[in-house]
C-alpha cells in the first residue's frame, strides 16, 4: 500500500466508512437483543396468574382501594406505556422491591453477584488452563489414549447432570474425605472478621492479611470451582481439539515443515495461534454458561451468589426479584456473547474484508 | 441363501442405481453399515432403545408402585438390597420402580419438545432462507435475539411465570430451544433455493408454499433431526434441573431430577436416594449424545471429519 496517492485514501476512507457501519450494526444489534430481553421479561411479569394488586391489597380490600393501587402501579395504562416504563425503570436499575428481603432488588442483587463473579473467574480460569493444552495434545495425537480420553471427559461434561455431580462431590470430597470445606462461601467464625471490599472473598481476605480466614474461603471455593472447571474444561478441550485439527490440516503447517521448524513451534506458535482466535469465543462462551449454570450449582452449594438468590426467590413467588435476576443474568450473558462475537470480528482480519 | 444375501447387497451398493427407490435405499444402507461399524452409536442406540422398551414396559418391569408410600415404620430409606435393588426413599417406596415409572416422564419431555421446537425452527428456517430479503433479515434478527439468551434462566422464569408443573417445563424448554434448528434450516435452504430442480417446480407454476412445504423442507430434516438428538441430552438435562429446583414434575410424580432433589436431604447418610437417579439421567443423557454422535458421522460424513 502507497500512502499518499489519491487512490489509497480513497480505499482509506472507504474502510473507515465499513468499520463505520460495522459498528452502528453491531450497537443496533446490541440494542436490539436488550430490548428482546426485556420484552420477554416484560412479558412473563404480565402473564403471571397472580395479580400484582391482589397480591399487595389482598382479596377483601374495597374496589376503590383497588383502583387506586392499580393506578399508583401504572396498570391502567395501554400495555405500550407499561411497556416503555418499564424499559426505563430496567435501565435505570430499578426492579422494583424485592418482598423476601425488601430491599430494592438491585441493591441485593450488587450484594451477592461477586460471590457468583468469583466462582465462575475461578472455573472459567481452571478449565482454560487444562482444557487449552489438552485439546491441543488430543489433536496432536489424534486416536491416541490421550485423544479418547478427552473424548470420555467431553462425553461425561455433556450428559452428567451438575447439580447431581456437585452433591456427589460434597458426598465424597467433604463429607467422607473431609479435604475441603462444605456447602457455603465462608464459616461463621471468619464472617465477620473480613471487612467486604470488592466482595470477592479471596482478594479481601488475602488484602486484610487474613491467611486463616484465606485459607477457609480456599476450601470452601475449590470444590464448586472444580466443579465448574470441569464442565468449562470438557467444552474448551473439545472445540480446542476441533479447531486444532483445522490448523493443522492447512498449508501453511506443510510450509513450515517444509522449512524445517520444530514441531513444537509449528504447533504452539503457529496453529495454535490461529486458533485462538475461535477459541476467544468459546471461552467467553463457556464463562457465560457458567454464570447461567450458577441457579443449580449455587444451590448444591449453598453458595449465597445470584443463581441462590434466584431460585430462592422463586420458592417465595418474589417475581421483582426473579425477573430482576434474569435481567441480569441476561445481560451478562448477552453482553459475553456479543462480546465473543466481536472479539471474533477484531481478531480475525478475513473477517474484517467484507 | 447365502447367495441371496450377496445380490442383495450388490443391489443396494450399486454404482448406477436403476430406479429411485433403489438409490433411497442403497443411501440409506450406506448410512446404515457406517453407523454399524460405529461402536459408540451402537452403544447409543441401545441404551435409546432399552429406555423405550423400559418405558413401555414399566408397570411389567416395576415390582413396586412408584408413587403409593410404603410402609413408613419398616421401608423407609433402606439400602440396596436384594428386595429394594436400590433401596428404598424417605417415603418407603422402591427406588427402582421409581426410576422405571420415570423414564416415561423423561421420554415424555424429550419427545414433546422435539415435536414443538423441531417443526417451528424448520418452518421459520426454511421461510427465511427461501423467501430472502426483509422476511429473512426480521426471522433471524429474532432467531439471533432467542439465540443469545439464556436458556436456563428464561426456562426458569418461564416455569415461574406458568406456575411449576411438567407441561409448563415442557414449554418453556421449547420456548427457548428452537433457534438452533432455525439457523440449520436456513442454512440448508440458501444452498438448496438456486437448485434447478427448485426453479423447475417454481417454473411449473407451483407456490412458495408449496416448494417450502414438498421440496426444501424434506432435505432440511436429516441435519435438524441430527441437531435435535443432538440437543436431546441437553433437553434432558434442563428438565432434571428445573425438577431439582421443584419446577417440574411435582411430589409424588419420580422425575428423575426431583428424585435427586429429596434424596439431597438424606445424602450424607443414605446416599443412593440421590444417586440412583442421577445415574441414570447419565446413562440416558450419553445414550442420546452417542447416538447424535454417530448419526452425525453416518448421514453427513463431511461435518464430522472434526
Amino acid at each position: 500500500m502507497a500512502p499518499g496517492t489519491a487512490r489509497a485514501g480513497g480505499r482509506r476512507r472507504a474502510r473507515l466508512q465499513a468499520t463505520a457501519m460495522a459498528i452502528v450494526r453491531f450497537l443496533v444489534v446490541v440494542a436490539l437483543t436488550y430490548l428482546g430481553l426485556l420484552a420477554v421479561t416484560f412479558f412473563i411479569g404480565r402473564v403471571i396468574p397472580v395479580d400484582p394488586v391482589l397480591a399487595i391489597v389482598g382479596d377483601r380490600a374495597p374496589t376503590h382501594v383497588v383502583e387506586r393501587v392499580r393506578e399508583e402501579l401504572g396498570l391502567n395504562l395501554p400495555l405500550y406505556q407499561q411497556f416503555l416504563i418499564y424499559i426505563g425503570k430496567a435501565l435505570s436499575g430499578d426492579f422494583g422491591t424485592s418482598v423476601l428481603t425488601s430491599n430494592p432488588v438491585m441493591a441485593d442483587i450488587r450484594r451477592v453477584f461477586p460471590a457468583t463473579l468469583e466462582l465462575a473467574t475461578l472455573g472459567t480460569l481452571i478449565g482454560t488452563v487444562l482444557g487449552v493444552p489438552l485439546g491441543v495434545l488430543a489433536a496432536v495425537r489424534r486416536g491416541s489414549f490421550l485423544d479418547q480420553i478427552v473424548r470420555v471427559i467431553g462425553l461425561v461434561g455433556y450428559s452428567v447432570p451438575i447439580f447431581w455431580l456437585g452433591l456427589m462431590a460434597l458426598l465424597v470430597f467433604y463429607a467422607r474425605l473431609g479435604w475441603v470445606e462444605g456447602p457455603g462461601r465462608i464459616d461463621v467464625v471468619y464472617e465477620y472478621t473480613v471487612t467486604p471490599l470488592t466482595g470477592i472473598l479471596l482478594i479481601d481476605t488475602a488484602m486484610q492479611g487474613e491467611w486463616e480466614a484465606f485459607r477457609n474461603v480456599f476450601g470452601h471455593l475449590i470444590l464448586p470451582a472444580s466443579l465448574l472447571g470441569y464442565f468449562s474444561m470438557a467444552y474448551i478441550s473439545r472445540m480446542t481439539r476441533s479447531f486444532m485439527l483445522t490448523e493443522l490440516g492447512q498449508e501453511y503447517v506443510v510450509a513450515a515443515r517444509a522449512k524445517g521448524l520444530s514441531e513444537g513451534k509449528i504447533i504452539w506458535r503457529h496453529a495454535l495461534r490461529n486458533a485462538l482466535v475461535p477459541l476467544v469465543t468459546v471461552i467467553a462462551l463457556s464463562y457465560a454458561t457458567l454464570l447461567e449454570g450458577s441457579v443449580l450449582t449455587e444451590t448444591v452449594f449453598s453458595w449465597p451468589g445470584l443463581g441462590l438468590y434466584i431460585t430462592d426467590s422463586l420458592q417465595n413467588a418474589d417475581m421483582n426479584a426473579v425477573l430482576g435476576g434474569t435481567i441480569v443474568v441476561g445481560s451478562v450473558f448477552i453482553g459475553l456473547n456479543l462480546l465473543s462475537d466481536l472479539l471474533y470480528r477484531v481478531l480475525d482480519p478475513r473477517t474484517r474484508a467484507r | 441363501m447365502k447367495n441371496d444375501a450377496q445380490t442383495w447387497r450388490e443391489w443396494l451398493t450399486s454404482e448406477r442405481p436403476a430406479s429411485r427407490r433403489q438409490a433411497r435405499l442403497g443411501r440409506a444402507y450406506a448410512a446404515w453399515s457406517r453407523f454399524v461399524d460405529n461402536r459408540l452409536a451402537m452403544a447409543g442406540l441401545f441404551i435409546i432403545l432399552a429406555l423405550l422398551l423400559v418405558a413401555i414396559f414399566a408397570d411389567v418391569i416395576a415390582p413396586y408402585s412408584a408413587v403409593t408410600d410404603g410402609d413408613l415404620r419398616t421401608a423407609r430409606l433402606l439400602p440396596p438390597s436384594a428386595e429394594h435393588w436400590f433401596g428404598t426413599d424417605d417415603q418407603g417406596r422402591d427406588i427402582f420402580a421409581r426410576l422405571v415409572h420415570g423414564s416415561r416422564i423423561t421420554l415424555f419431555v424429550v419427545v414433546l419438545v422435539a415435536v414443538i421446537a423441531a417443526p417451528v425452527g424448520l418452518l421459520i428456517g426454511t421461510v427465511s432462507g427461501y423467501a430472502g430479503g426483509w422476511i429473512d433479515a426480521v426471522l433471524m434478527r429474532i432467531t439471533d435475539i432467542f439465540l443469545a439468551f439464556p436458556r436456563l434462566v428464561l426456562a426458569l422464569a418461564f416455569v415461574a411465570a406458568l406456575g411449576p408443573g411438567i407441561v409448563n417445563a415442557v414449554i418453556a424448554i421449547a420456548i427457548t430451544s428452537w433457534p438452533p434448528y432455525a439457523r440449520i434450516a436456513r442454512a440448508e435452504t440458501l444452498t438448496l433455493r438456486h437448485a434447478d430442480y427448485i426453479n423447475a417446480v417454481r417454473l411449473m407454476g407451483a407456490s412458495p408454499a408449496r416448494i417450502i412445504a414438498r421440496h426444501i423442507t424434506p432435505l432440511c430434516v436429516s441435519s435438524v433431526i441430527i441437531r435435535v438428538t443432538l440437543d436431546m441430552a441437553g433437553i434432558i438435562l434442563t428438565a432434571a434441573g428445573l425438577g431439582f429446583l421443584g419446577l417440574g414434575a411435582q411430589p409424588p410424580s419420580p422425575e428423575w431430577g426431583a428424585m435427586i432433589a429429596s434424596g439431597r436431604r438424606f445424602v450424607l447418610d443414605q446416599w443412593w436416594v440421590a444417586a440412583a437417579p442421577g445415574v441414570a439421567i447419565f446413562i440416558v443423557s450419553l445414550g442420546f449424545n452417542l447416538l447424535g454422535d454417530g448419526l452425525r458421522e453416518a448421514l453427513d460424513p463431511k461435518a464430522a471429519g472434526q
